[in-house]
Parts: C-alpha cells; sequence; structure tokens
C-alpha cells in the first residue's frame, strides 16, 4: 500500500492518517471480541482450575487444580467419546446426502437453482429448537411415522423411533445439512464446466470423470462443510435432549447439567477439553486434506 | 494410430439446431488423413459447434460423422479416437504438468507413462516443468501443456479450439510455427477453429470459410485467397475491392465487363456468372497506380482518371484510396519501392491490374459481407 502514495513531501502526515484510520475501523471489533471473546475465554479456562470443593454460594478460589482436568475426564470419557463418535456419524450422513444435492444444484438444475438453494436455507427461518421439538413429535411413539412403518412391520409392535441413537443422529444430520450443502454448493458452482469436458475428451468415462476432476476439485467445499458440520454437532445438545435418552447424553449434555449445578470447574474443563480436542482433530484433519494447494 | 487403411474425417449432412437457433446446417466436409485443416469464420458462424460434434461434446441434430470406416457420430467422448486442445486450454488445476500430460495414457492404462510424458514435454520444450501447477505457467506455456496433454494420446484426429487466441500477437506468430512444425512431426490430422484468417493461411494446409452455420467456400489458402467464391470469402480473408459491373459478353477465352463505361476483361474460369450485373473483384495489392495518361501495359485492365483523396504511408508500403469518378473509393497498397515519386493527395491517377487477377461475383451478394468482422479483429 506505502509503495502506491508518491508524494514524499505531503506523505507523511496523510499516511499517519490512513495507519489511524486502519486502527479507528479495528477498534469496534476487536473490542468486542475482548469483551466477549478473551474475556469468557480467559475466565472458563480459570474456572477449570478452580478448587473442585468451592460452591457458587461459598465462592471458588484458584487453587491451580490441574486434576480437574484428570477427574473429568475419568467420569465423562464415555459421552465425551459419543459425542466425537455422533458427530462423526452426522458429518458422514450429511456428505452423503449433501454432496448429490449439492451437485445437483450446481450442475442439473437449470432455472430452478436459485429456488432449490432457497429451499436448503429455508429451515433457518425458524429456530434450531423448534425445529428438533417438531422432529421429537414426528417421531413420537404415537406419530404416523411410527405406526406407518408398524403397519408395514419395518418396526416391530414395541419399536420405537425417539430415543434412540438414531433419532439423535437423524436430529443431527438434518440440523447441520445446510452447512454442509452451501460450502459444497459453492465449490462445485466454481468448477469451470470445460475442465469436466476435458476428462470426458480424455478418455474418462463419467464416473471416472468425477473421481479424477470433479471431486478433487470439490475438496475445498468437502473440508469446509465437514468442519462447518462436525465442530457444531460435536458440541451440540440439543438433540440428544430431546430426541434422546441418558443413553444418548453427548458432553454438551454433561456441561449444560454441571454449569446448571454450579460445578464450575468441571464443567469449565469438560469445555476446555472438547475445544483442545476439535482444534487439534481440525488441525490434522485440513493438513492430511491439503487443501492450501487448490485454486 | 491407423496407419494402413485411409482414417479420413467425413462429415455429412451435419445439423445442429440450438432452442430456436440453427447454429450449423447441413454441412458436408471430408478432411483428409494428415491434413493441417482449419475452419475459419466470425464469432456465432458454427465453427465451434462442428469441432464439439467431432469431439462428441455436442450431437449433432442430423447428419453423420464417421472417421476412417468407423461411424463415430453416437460414440460418447471418450470413446474417441480423438482429443482437443480447448480454448483457454482447460489444464487440470489440482494436478501437476506432468500428471496433466499422463491424464490420458493413465485412463486408458498404457505402460511407460514416465517416459511417454517426458518425450511429450520434450516436443513441446517443456521438460523441466513437469512439477509446476499449471498456474505457474505463462500463457504460452499453458497453451503448449494443452497440446502435449492432447498429442500424447496419438489421436487420429487432433482438435484445436482457437488454441492461440488468449496469447499476445508475438507469442501467436511463434506458436503458429511452432504449431506446424508438431503437426509435420507427428503427422496426425489438425482440425482448427480460429476466427483469425492470418493464422489459418499461416498453417492450414486446407481452409473452410465458415459463415452462418454452412462453408461458404473450401480450398488451399492461395486458392481462397486468389479467386473467392463470394463476397464474404472475399471480404473475410484479406481485402477485396468489390465494384458493381455488368457483363456485355464472352470473347477469347475471356469476359468482357462494363465497369460504369469502362470496359475490362476477366478469363471465364474465374467468373461466377457470366451474365447480367456483377461485382468485380480485385485485390489492393493487384492493382498499380499511374499518373494520369500515362502508357500501360498491353492488356491490362484499366480505370481512368481517379483522384488520390488518402495516402497511409505504413514503411514496408503505402496504402492508397483512390476515388473514381462515380465516387466509389478503392484501396490499393503499394510496395515503396522507391521506383516511382510518392503520390500525394489530390494527384490524378489511373488504376490498371491484370485481367488474370480479377475476379467476377454475383451481384445477388452483399458487397460489405464479411467487412465488419475484419474490423473487429483489427480492434
Amino acid at each position: 500500500m506505502s509503495a502506491l502514495v508518491p508524494v514524499p513531501a505531503a506523505g507523511k502526515p496523510e499516511r499517519q492518517g490512513r495507519r489511524l484510520t486502519a486502527y479507528l475501523l479495528l477498534l469496534p471489533g476487536g473490542l468486542w471480541l475482548l469483551l466477549f471473546f478473551v474475556v469468557p475465554i480467559v475466565s472458563l479456562l480459570a474456572a477449570s482450575l478452580y478448587d473442585p470443593d468451592g460452591s457458587i454460594e461459598a465462592g471458588f478460589s484458584m487453587t491451580w487444580s490441574w486434576h480437574n482436568y484428570v477427574d473429568a475426564l475419568a467420569d465423562y470419557a464415555r459421552p465425551f467419546g459419543r459425542s466425537l463418535w455422533y458427530a462423526l456419524l452426522t458429518t458422514a450422513f450429511c456428505l452423503l446426502l449433501g454432496y448429490p444435492l449439492a451437485y445437483a444444484i450446481a450442475f442439473k438444475a437449470g432455472r430452478w437453482k436459485n429456488v432449490m438453494l432457497a429451499l436448503v436455507i429455508a429451515p433457518f427461518f425458524t429456530s434450531f429448537l423448534i425445529r428438533t421439538l417438531s422432529w421429537k413429535m414426528l417421531l413420537s411413539d404415537n406419530g404416523f411415522v411410527v405406526d406407518a412403518l408398524k403397519a408395514v412391520h419395518i418396526l416391530g409392535s414395541d419399536g420405537r423411533l425417539l430415543a434412540t441413537t438414531a433419532a439423535v443422529v437423524t436430529g443431527l444430520t438434518y440440523n447441520f445439512l445446510p452447512f454442509m450443502v452451501l460450502p459444497l454448493y459453492a465449490s462445485l458452482e466454481k468448477i469451470d464446466h470445460r475442465l469436466i469436458e476435458a476428462g470426458g475428451d480424455l478418455f474418462a468415462g463419467p464416473f471416472t470423470t468425477f473421481r479424477t476432476v470433479t471431486l478433487p476439485l470439490s475438496m475445498p467445499g468437502v473440508v469446509a462443510g465437514t468442519l462447518l458440520t462436525f465442530i457444531p454437532a460435536a458440541g451440540d445438545y440439543i438433540n440428544a435432549q430431546l430426541l434422546g435418552t441418558p443413553k444418548q447424553r453427548m458432553i454438551g449434555n454433561d456441561i449444560q447439567r454441571l454449569f446448571a449445578a454450579g460445578a464450575y470447574p468441571t464443567a469449565a474443563a469438560l469445555s476446555v477439553t472438547l475445544m483442545a480436542a476439535i482444534v487439534v482433530l481440525v488441525l490434522f484433519y485440513v493438513r492430511r486434506s491439503g487443501t492450501e494447494e487448490l485454486v | 494410430m491407423n496407419l494402413t487403411g485411409s482414417s479420413d474425417l467425413v462429415l455429412s449432412g451435419i445439423s445442429k439446431q440450438f432452442a430456436g437457433h440453427r447454429a450449423v446446417h447441413q454441412l458436408d466436409l471430408t478432411v483428409p488423413q494428415g491434413e493441417f485443416f482449419a475452419l475459419l469464420g466470425p464469432s456465432g458462424c458454427g465453427k465451434t459447434t462442428t469441432l464439439r460434434m467431432v469431439a462428441g461434446l455436442e450431437e449433432p441434430t442430423a447428419g453423420t460423422i464417421s472417421l476412417g470406416d468407423q461411424d463415430i457420430t453416437g460414440l460418447r467422448p471418450y470413446k474417441r479416437p480423438v482429443n482437443t486442445v480447448f480454448q483457454n486450454y482447460a489444464l487440470f488445476p489440482h494436478l501437476d504438468i506432468f500428471e496433466n500430460v499422463a491424464f490420458g495414457l493413465r485412463r486408458r492404462g498404457i505402460k511407460e507413462v514416465r517416459q511417454k510424458v517426458g518425450e511429450m514435454l520434450d516436443l513441446v520444450e517443456l521438460g523441466a516443468y513437469g512439477k509446476r501447477k499449471p498456474t505457474q505457467l505463462s500463457g504460452g506455456q499453458q497453451q503448449r501443456v494443452a497440446l502435449a496433454r492432447a498429442l500424447i494420446n496419438r489421436p487420429q484426429v487432433l482438435l484445436l479450439d482457437e488454441p492461440l487466441g488468449a496469447l499476445d500477437l508475438k507469442l501467436r506468430r511463434q506458436m503458429q510455427i511452432e504449431l506446424k512444425r508438431i503437426q509435420t512431426e507427428v503427422g496426425i490430422t489438425f482440425v482448427h477453429v480460429t476466427h483469425d484468417q492470418e493464422e489459418a493461411m499461416t498453417m492450414a494446409d486446407t481452409i473452410a470459410v465458415m459463415n452462418a452455420g454452412v462453408i461458404e467456400q473450401l480450398g488451399s489458402p492461395a486458392e481462397l485467397y486468389d479467386l473467392p467464391a463470394t463476397t464474404f470469402v472475399a471480404n473475410f480473408l484479406g481485402q477485396s475491392n468489390l465494384v458493381r459491373a455488368t457483363i456485355l459478353g464472352q470473347a477469347d477465352g475471356s469476359v468482357v465487363v462494363d465497369v460504369h463505361g469502362g470496359k475490362i476483361t476477366v478469363p471465364v474460369p474465374r467468373c461466377r456468372v457470366t451474365e447480367g450485373d456483377v461485382w468485380m473483384g480485385i485485390r489492393p495489392e493487384k492493382v498499380f497506380l499511374a499518373p494520369a495518361g500515362s502508357e500501360e501495359e498491353a492488356g491490362s485492365n484499366v480505370l481512368r482518371s481517379a483522384v488520390v483523396t488518402d495516402v497511409s504511408y505504413i514503411g514496408v508500403s503505402t496504402q492508397y484510396l483512390a476515388k473514381l469518378p462515380w465516387g466509389q473509393e478503392l484501396t490499393v497498397f503499394e510496395q515503396n519501392t522507391g521506383a516511382r515519386a510518392a503520390l500525394k493527395v489530390g494527384d490524378s491517377v489511373d488504376l490498371h491490374w491484370q485481367p488474370s487477377h480479377t475476379f467476377v461475383l454475383d451481384a445477388a451478394q452483399d458487397a460489405l459481407a464479411g467487412v465488419e468482422d475484419i474490423a473487429d479483429d483489427a480492434g
């Protein structure tokens, strides 16, 4: 930028003015992040090291209890692992459902493209909670879905849909599908159609062209979509709460319950662990998929 | 490659209809094996559609395409022994140069990929660039990769869709010579689509000039230039002076034509029509200017009493405009040999040229057909 300012005499005050403008522009967002991101994170990290014997009434004292982490992991290893497993399943189902959908919208929808995109976004017009509650009704023991499945003997007479692992993963998949479809669409839509023609011209049949040209070129969308699905799914507790039972408890449910019960140090230690686990997984994944080389 | 039998590319009765628009109409075309063939025409003339039908990327509405004895009309693109150099190259951005060139070999499961790709990259002088990504190469280098990627498959026909269109002028000249050299070396049939008449003339053995979905004329560059069959070809391929005239009759194997009172002769084989109203045509560089009243060579065609209205000095040549008594201005190119003093605006001159350089076209055609396209190219 500075090389583009050619006037040396008047340059100094002007450059200072520009620099000041840049800082002023950064200020509101910076303050916001400081107040609502940095302060809470520091507070969370601090809380995870408080004396575990404290309470809200008596107050917590900072005792640097690293042992909180060991205890929390020992007590909550199962819901922790379950969260990551459900998030993985959700991401896989979202990818399986979302990729063909995004592909169809990008390449085959023609003039219906915008309508279909609007339909993908449409669920966002109602709240996450209400949508998940509707799933609870839809899958309920007396609902028509269960009745219908029982009638055709897909489901046994005492079979249920609600309060199962399948219900929780289905709910998660439903809720996070748009986060998979939109980045996939954006990345597929950008692909130059002539590259696909070139694949065909160079002896690659439709499937081989997909495998060797379209799929690699859509990898940035796959990576973005899987991250946008996996990260919130791993931390979600609404779906497990509404569609599952304590057996489907995810780590989010425990963190929420512990915070509500005033067990701040354990809840904080679990939150920090989840965050760290996700950051490590994501870094490893992005490094492995090597998307930075793609244009 | 089929070395024994002939594998001419034959298009018969090919039509392509898009929604409400006729792109190609009843096209018949034979491209002999091993030829450098150019489809030349302005944008929208159907040349790219024709090429895409040969590649299998478009399906003809009617007609058949065959290669040797094989009918390939309904064959999927990946099953045709045909490869394409795409406009803007369409190199795979996620693969390096080596893998781009190896793509076709790998799909067909051919052995010795490393050696073959190496040879091909050497042929296009990019041997050291295998590990780079397409975006790290210049336009000219990308063009050569696109060529190598197609040629390595030894197709029976190589299709080139405006392959030099994205290059600057100097590079384009270089690549024209390069393409011609490579074609001669590998001996594969090249079908080259371009709107640049100079590009077509420099490289092609045979040119088909296309306009509005049909072939206007087909022949060697010299044939087309020397004796255009239509006003479109006369104007699109180089420049022509077209003057309204009337045929008076024939004498000694020549047609006698009345041009606004002046009489000129044209050999019969150079006349598309031999009676009635016609366009008399002559190329600007075939016309000589002489000061009014000077003697011409016997047997020359002459138009007298013209006035120089514009002089453009270009260095190797000078471009004159000479206004004739009936108001039309003709263009004359003259080499600056220094044999005669340069003419000035306002000088009275006579125009003369050889009868054997004259051509006669049907007066029903538009004298300006193909002219604007030339202006587009220059711009």
